[in-house]
């Protein structure tokens, strides 16, 4: 069932992965993998386990157990501040701004972890109003800015592999087809991207594949080329 | 001779001048206290005899070795912080993640197992400690007499505590700090050595009570229990700036020594509690402290 292409290895491998919090088994046996150069949409409810799932890949719940693996590394064997160096860019669901950082700080606290990122001076002309409010609280800026840079500071850091949690959840249309604008344009730059999104008709111009969560476990996927053909299972997973 | 609401101005200036002191360590210690709470949520029970340590430290390089006040300067604040590494390494680091009151109950221990050391070795009298020969001796100042290590002391206080509050505000390890501060894992998640920082944070904290008490052996007589004496005052201080808040420790700490200072000149019989009223008032009013951001 699974959209095959048998040319190119998996970039990023996840399999049978199952997390805990606490004593709260989430994840079930999660499998999925993606390509270099690929974009892939995990979709699911609320609950579903989408950020859990990231949040194992990056290393942020430790309580693991199954395959992750970047390029043949396998992630669960490092300590956590070594994950994102191994290509990880991660831009969490609550977007994690630092109210006691400024823009500038926000953009260039993650430590760079390979060559290619994109220069503050880049950044800023991409993004004019971050610019105009690079001394101010980060946590200042609306919510369409914030997420900005939230991606715009994993670019510098030059990790090619990008984690996006949910980047266009409570944000204004413009807002959002701004950020379908932004990651479009990085997606022929080449990079992977793992995009969890609730919003699949923005997603379906982004993704190459999708993976459908419920309940801590993969139930389905397929290539954005099938999506019209999938909408009627699709409209039952996802309850809408 | 001049007064002020009835006070000889020689008086007003030696108490303002004590009362500057004093805040000089209520703003070096609570400072530490500070910077350890904001990031490892432990109430630094231990603070009180890691600056007694740093003074002894200082007494026994000169008796024993005849090193100098100016390298028991840069040395005992050194000793204090690995000692630091190692209390951190070793038993705070398990207790991260439960209830503060474990950190505080095993510093609190930690603080008598130190002193209760020294006592055993030294006795509970003081050790002089001469200041150097270059601070010795004062100035007149035509409206005072300044005793130059007291002026010193004031002076080395002020730029250690900008020079911290310099790292952690503006420069790129305090922004690690700072975000590290508010989440922890997202910063690790970044490719950051968090537990790394949190060691270093508490060893750049005890450090600055090593350097205090350095600076205060001259002053006061080294003795085991010369923490213990300041520290209950120091964590008064700590609740008036507010936990966790970088400048509202220094300004607070110089603040309240001097306001002790003052109280003695107009009014003596309350200079011993006024630090505690003040505490008292500012729990009522504001409990995140003048400085606190509050939840
Ligand atoms: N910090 C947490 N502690 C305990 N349970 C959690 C925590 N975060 C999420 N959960 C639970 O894990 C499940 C998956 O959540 P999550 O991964 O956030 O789902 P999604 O991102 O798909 O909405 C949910 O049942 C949620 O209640
Ligand atoms: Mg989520």
């Amino acid at each position: 069932m699974q959209a095959q292409n048998t040319a190119s290895e998996p970039l990023l491998e996840v399999r049978d992965l199952e997390a805990w919090y606490g004593e709260s088994h989430v994840l079930h046996g999660v499998s999925l993998d993606v390509r270099e150069g690929e974009t892939i949409t995990i979709l699911g409810r609320n609950g579903a386990g989408k950020t859990t799932t990231l949040r194992s890949i990056i290393g942020i719940v430790r309580k693991r157990k199954g395959v992750i693996t970047l390029r043949g590394q396998d992630l669960l064997a490092l300590p956590q501040h070594k994950v994102a160096r191994a290509g990880l860019g991660y831009v969490p669901e609550e977007r994690g701004i630092f109210a006691s950082l400024s823009v500038d700080e926000n953009l260039s606290l993650p430590p760079k972890i390979a060559d290619g990122g994109m220069s503050i001076a880049d950044i800023y002309r991409i993004f004019p109003n971050l610019e105009e409010r690079r001394n101010s609280p980060g946590t200042k800026l609306s919510g369409g800015e914030q997420q900005m840079l939230a991606i715009a500071r994993i670019l510098r850091t030059g990790a090619r592999v990008l984690l996006l949690d949910e980047p266009t959840e409570g944000l204004a249309p413009v807002i959002v087809q701004r950020i379908g604008e932004l990651i479009r344009t990085l997606k022929t730059q080449g990079y992977t991207i793992v995009l969890v999104e609730q919003n699949f008709r923005f997603a379906a111009k982004l993704a190459d594949r999708f993976f459908v969560m419920e309940d801590g476990r993969v139930v389905d996927t397929f290539a954005t080329t099938e999506l019209s053909a999938r909408m009627g299972s699709l409209h039952e997973y996802l309850g809408v | 001779m001049t007064t002020i609401f009835g006070v000889p101005t020689a008086a007003l200036y030696g108490q303002l001048l004590i009362g500057l002191i004093n805040g000089s360590f209520y703003a070096l210690l609570s400072l530490g206290l500070a910077v350890i709470f904001g990031m490892l949520h432990v109430i630094n029970f231990a603070h009180g005899a890691l600056y007694m340590l740093g003074a002894f430290a200082a007494w026994l390089a000169l008796t024993k070795f005849g090193v100098n006040y100016w390298a028991a300067l840069a040395l005992a604040p050194l000793a204090v912080a690995i000692l630091g590494v190692i209390i951190e390494r070793t038993t705070l680091r398990r207790l991260a993640g439960l209830d503060p009151l474990y950190g505080l109950l095993l510093t609190f221990g930690l603080s008598l197992v130190i002193e209760g050391m020294f006592r055993h070795w030294y006795g509970s009298s003081g050790q002089p400690y001469a200041p150097p020969p270059q601070l010795q001796g004062g100035v007149n100042l035509g409206f005072m007499f300044l005793p130059i290590y007291r002026g010193w002391v004031v002076v080395a206080s002020v730029v250690v505590c900008f020079a911290t509050w310099f790292v952690i505000e503006r420069t790129r390890l305090g922004a690690y700090l700072r975000a590290a501060t508010e989440n922890p894992a997202l910063v690790q998640a970044f490719g950051i050595n968090v537990p790394l920082l949190v060691t270093a944070t508490y060893a750049g904290g005890v450090a600055l009570a090593g350097f205090a008490g350095v600076l205060a052996a001259p002053i006061y007589q080294v003795s085991p229990l010369m923490g213990s004496n300041l520290i209950i005052v120091v964590f008064a201080v700590v609740v008036v700036g507010g936990m966790g808040s970088i400048m509202g420790a220094i300004v607070t700490g110089y603040m309240l020594g001097v306001l002790e200072g003052l109280t003695k000149v107009y009014y003596p019989q309350a200079s011993a509690i006024v630090i505690f009223v003040v505490m008292a008032i500012v729990l009522l009013v504001r409990p995140a402290g003048l400085f606190g951001r509050g939840e």
